[in-house]
């Protein structure tokens, strides 16, 4: 075997990312005095460049490098632009409130950066090694973040939470690849799929390792019965760090399940169509049943969380039909669009939580959205925004999110999944609506004036915003995912 | 005809000027707020009068058409027209928001321009539901529009005001969520069109007409709201504020009967002709057990709601009597409607706004005190209660002639609801007004003032002119109630 050298191209924004990370290690140790400010301004700007290097090497062709370890996709590009995205804006949000808690150390910046790097190398993995290798970057990343405010008890309790169930989890997905290795000899997606089109693979085995696959996406996503850590981690965690989970990572499990389910084992659709549909059926139940006991606002984001997650697996298993095809690339781009479109939502909803803490105060039981209406009608008009738009009405993104899902729920046939998602999302709208009304029809019972940067509330009422215009016009966002699908598929 | 894009203007003229009396923000700016919703109301309503004055009476088609894409994904187009069916709740509509405006005027003084700015956007909403002829467009508005309702009950209404709004709030989206699950599901039967029209031209089996109707049943029957699903309508009217109950009776009501007509009927008319049984029954049911409970209840406003489901039930009976009478006069009652409940709950508003209370047993000899009002109160419990000569009259006329025409017993059961609406009415009115003056807060009522005595007036006009001339109302819906009924009766099998 001779060596090749690589196309590195395609790969320009991962290994930008890669290095600016370690710039910025090195520049955080010898600049120590302003190495806060500079940290975080050198990721953010880190975050916008990769966008820009992912704008420009993106031409729309599938695109294989490092011997076929690496895709490069329409879908994988756009993925990695919400991915850039949504941490940029996170760690804008979040800044205010680690300063005010005295953790904004330039670790944080850094940790958040190896994060993306982990979901980045998710996305384009085209084998199950750098699938892996990707996963278990983000995740370590996420496991010291969510310890980040080391003296609290809680925060330091769910990262070892999240760590020891994650580690289960990473388990679970390692011993699935092993057995996919097993059934078809290789761990490269296509390499699979042919081995599953032409019969050449063991099916039996296969299908053993699918159901730890499905297991371990489905920790990722948060979704039943893999979503025990969900509420305790994002209550746990602090804000800043609730947002950073609650938003990307959500987008590379996304991207992680499309590349293992559909891109490797499209041919056993009809079996994790089955798995995804108790998956999807019991998260969609639990996550609004479970929402509406909570008094805490990130346990109740969390379940809501668990709900939306439900929402986006109807889309996946809506694809194949009985063998038939033909809805395939509507359905799986229907779900990008509603994972596109929860991250967006999420963003809003935590950006809120952070906006109402300050310093030696955390926002996050209900009840502190009460009467936000006298304190500042502006923040709460954008927080009904994001409230109806996660309870599913129009006109909001979410409404088009769910629409397009359901649409390809009932497309697929499947009707009585159709009316327990609507049923459950009438269930769920309650806890949405007792947020509005706690913001206007009561009185507020802390008077402290909201005071956040300017940046922070320009970005929290653009992202309001977003969701309400997006919702008057969704096509372009819908096509775009639409497309990006198209081109990857 | 005329290029300037009528209903559009009808539709957003609220909606944006309703955010920009949102805009002037605190209420040290309660008077500009006032004025300016007060203007945005009037424009509003003046751009609806060409739709009527432009009106082609003698074509069943749609008129003063638009269509645009909106979603090319999924096919959904921006795509606005009126017919007979729906021109006149668009200038009801647009109405009632004047007077809406007018009556909230010194009432209300707590977040004015947040009051003012939900009414103009709901009305706004409203008129795209009743213009709506792409499936989504209708749905988004018909979803929309609960959300200023659900703002103002909760943070206008009474004491047990949240519980009010979540109720309604709920039963009315579980509702409309069946419902998009039906237009999802004519969606792929149609390969892939969400316009009414074509929904209206095609051929579907029996098991899912009857599905389909069911959905649109329970959406639009919650709506109505008809019985068993009325439950929130009392609620939601008694905590809500005077505008709220006037918006809510005048048209939020004639929404979910709007829509047995635009979808039910036309779309799957042989599940119709199937289950009419059982909407007749429902509907005799809320006329007779629901006019029974309106002479029981205590409280003036929960009368006027019993009552005014009493009605609908009317309208829903009308509707599948799938004869001409039945149909317009269910449209005349619908109209009617909107006007005798509107200026009784104005009537209950100002007696609340000066005694606090809309117990029954609270008043007596409020003629005494106030000679004025007890005179529009007396011209409107009358219409309520069918009065020839009043609006309320013709439309139950019409509506029991149908129903005779089609089987003489339902006739027979709905005409009891003259008797009915009577009792309660009047024997409501008495109690009330006539008598010896009951206590010292009756003896220091004042009269109505030049503001309240301008809306009533002007309701009471209506209420008569309606009354006395209905040829204008009833020739607009003529042709396309004639047309919805040649429609329904052939079969789609």
């Amino acid at each position: 075997m001779n060596f090749v050298v690589p196309d590195f191209y395609p790969a320009a924004a991962e290994i930008f990312v890669a290095v600016m990370t370690l710039v910025i290690m090195l520049a955080s140790t010898f600049a120590r005095s302003i190495a806060r400010n500079l940290s975080y301004l050198l990721t953010q700007a880190t975050l916008i460049l990769a966008a820009f290097i992912t704008i420009f090497t993106m031409d729309g062709e599938v695109v294989y490098t490092f011997s076929n370890l690496f895709i490069s996709d329409l879908m994988g590009d756009f993925l990695k632009l919400m991915i850039y995205f949504s941490t940029a804006i996170a760690l804008l949000y979040g800044r205010g409130y680690l300063e005010d808690r005295k953790i904004d150390k330039p670790e944080y910046y850094i940790l958040a950066l190896l994060m993306t790097l982990g979901m980045m190398v998710m996305v384009t993995a085209n084998h199950m090694l750098p699938m892996y290798i990707g996963l278990e970057m983000m995740s370590l990343a996420l496991y010291t973040m969510v310890a980040f405010d080391r003296d609290s008890p809680r925060s330091t309790e769910a990262a070892m939470k999240y760590f020891v169930l994650g580690a289960l989890a990473s388990g679970l997905l390692l011993y699935g690849m092993s057995m996919v290795y097993g059934g078809s000899g290789t761990l490269e997606f296509s390499g699979i799929a042919q081995a599953l089109h032409g019969q050449t693979a063991n099916t039996t085995v296969l299908m053993f390792g699918l159901v730890f696959l499905v297991a371990g996406i489905s920790f990722k996503l948060g979704v039943v019965p893999f979503h025990m850590w969900v509420p305790d981690v994002y209550q746990g965690a602090p804000t800043a760090v609730t947002l950073v989970i609650a938003t990307a990572p959500k987008l590379a499990a996304f991207a992680m399940a499309v590349r293992l389910l559909i891109w490797a084992l499209f041919d056993l659709a009809q079996e994790w169509q089955m798995m995804l549909m108790l998956v999807a059926g019991a998260s969609i139940v639990l996550g609004n049943l479970a929402a509406i006991a909570q008094q805490n606002i990130k346990r109740m984001l969390a379940y809501s969380g668990i709900s939306h997650m439900g929402f986006v697996l109807l889309g996946l298993l809506a694809g194949v039909v009985e063998g038939d095809r033909q809805f395939a690339l509507n359905a799986y781009s229907s779900a990008m669009f509603y994972a596109v479109s929860y991250v967006i939502m999420s963003l809003a909803s935590f950006g809120m939580v952070i906006l109402l803490s300050r310093a030696g105060f955390e926002a996050e039981n209900i009840d502190d959205f009460k009467g936000l209406n006298k304190r500042s009608p502006w923040y709460a008009l954008m927080m009904l925004f994001v409230m109806f738009s996660m309870a599913g009405v129009p006109f909001f993104i979410g409404f088009f999110a769910k629409l397009s899902v359901l649409q390809a729920v009932v497309a697929a046939g499947y009707f009585w999944l159709a009316v327990l998602a609507v049923i459950m999302s009438v269930i769920g709208a309650f806890y949405y609506l007792r947020v509005v009304k706690l913001m206007y029809f009561d009185e507020p019972v802390d008077a402290a004036p909201i005071r956040a940067p300017a940046e922070v509330r320009v970005m929290l009422s653009a992202n309001g915003l977003a969701i309400a215009g997006l919702g008057l016009m969704p096509q372009m966002l819908m096509s775009v995912c639409a497309y990006a699908m198209l081109a990857s598929m | 005809m005329t290029d300037i894009p009528l209903l559009s203007l009808a539709i957003w003229v609220p909606i944006l000027g309703g955010l920009l009396v949102l805009a002037t923000g605190s209420d040290r700016n309660a008077p500009m707020a006032r004025m300016l919703a007060l203007a945005v109301a009037v424009a509003g309503f003046v751009v609806t009068i060409p739709l009527y004055t432009g009106f082609d009476t003698t074509t069943s088609a749609m008129q003063f058409v638009e269509l645009t894409s909106w979603v090319p994904r999924f096919n959904i187009n921006y795509h606005l027209g009126v017919d007979g069916l729906s021109v006149f709740f668009v200038i009801l509509n647009a109405f009632i928001t004047i007077l809406v405006v007018i009556a909230g005027w010194q009432v209300i003084q707590s977040k004015v321009a947040q009051y003012m700015a939900a009414f103009l956007v709901m009305s706004g909403l409203m008129n795209g539901i009743f213009s709506a002829l792409d499936g989504i467009l209708f749905y988004v508005f018909f979803e929309a529009s609960l959300i200023p309702l659900y703002l103002i009950i909760g943070i206008w209404g009474g004491a047990n005001r949240v519980y009010a709004a979540i109720k309604f709030f709920l039963y009315t989206l579980l509702g409309s969520l069946l419902m998009l699950l039906a237009l999802l599901y004519l969606f792929m039967q149609s390969g892939g069109s969400f316009s009414i029209l074509d929904w209206h031209q095609l051929p579907l089996p029996i098991e899912p007409q009857i599905l389909i109707f069911l959905a649109f049943l329970i959406a639009f029957g919650v709506k109505v709201p008809m019985w068993p699903v009325h439950t929130w309508l009392p609620d939601a009217h008694v905590e809500a504020p005077t505008g709220g109950s006037v918006v809510l009776a005048a048209i939020g009501l004639k929404l979910g009967a709007y829509g047995f007509l635009r979808f039910s009927l036309p779309i799957v008319p042989d599940a119709a002709h199937q289950l009419a049984p059982l909407v007749i029954t429902l509907s005799l049911i809320a006329v007779v057990y629901i006019g029974f409970v309106a002479l029981v209840q205590a409280d003036m406003k929960k009368l006027v709601a019993y009552s005014s489901i009493s009605h609908m039930g009317f309208v829903t009976l009308g509707f599948f009597m799938f004869n001409p009478l039945g149909v317009e006069g269910a449209l005349v009652q619908m109209i009617s409607h909107g006007f005798v409940s509107g200026a009784m709950f104005l009537c209950i508003g100002v007696l609340y706004d000066r005694m606090h209370s809309r117990q029954i047993a609270d008043y007596g000899g409020v003629v005494h005190t106030m000679p004025k009002f007890a005179a529009f109160f007396m011209l409107f419990a009358m219409a309520n209660s069918g009065l020839p000569a009043t609006s309320g009259f013709v439309g139950e006329f019409m509506v029991v002639l149908g129903a005779v025409k089609y089987n003489f017993w339902i006739g027979f059961i709905a005409a009891t609801t003259l008797i009915l609406g009577a009792a309660y009415s009047l024997w409501m009115y008495k109690r009330v007004v006539f008598g010896k003056v009951a206590n010292k807060h009756v003896a220091a009522l004042e009269d109505i003032n030049g503001r309240e005595f301008a809306f009533l007036a002007i309701l009471a006009f209506c209420v008569l002119a309606m009354g006395l001339y209905p040829f204008p109302f009833t020739e607009v819906m003529h042709a396309s109630v004639n047309e919805l009924l040649r429609h329904v009766a052939v079969s789609k099998l």
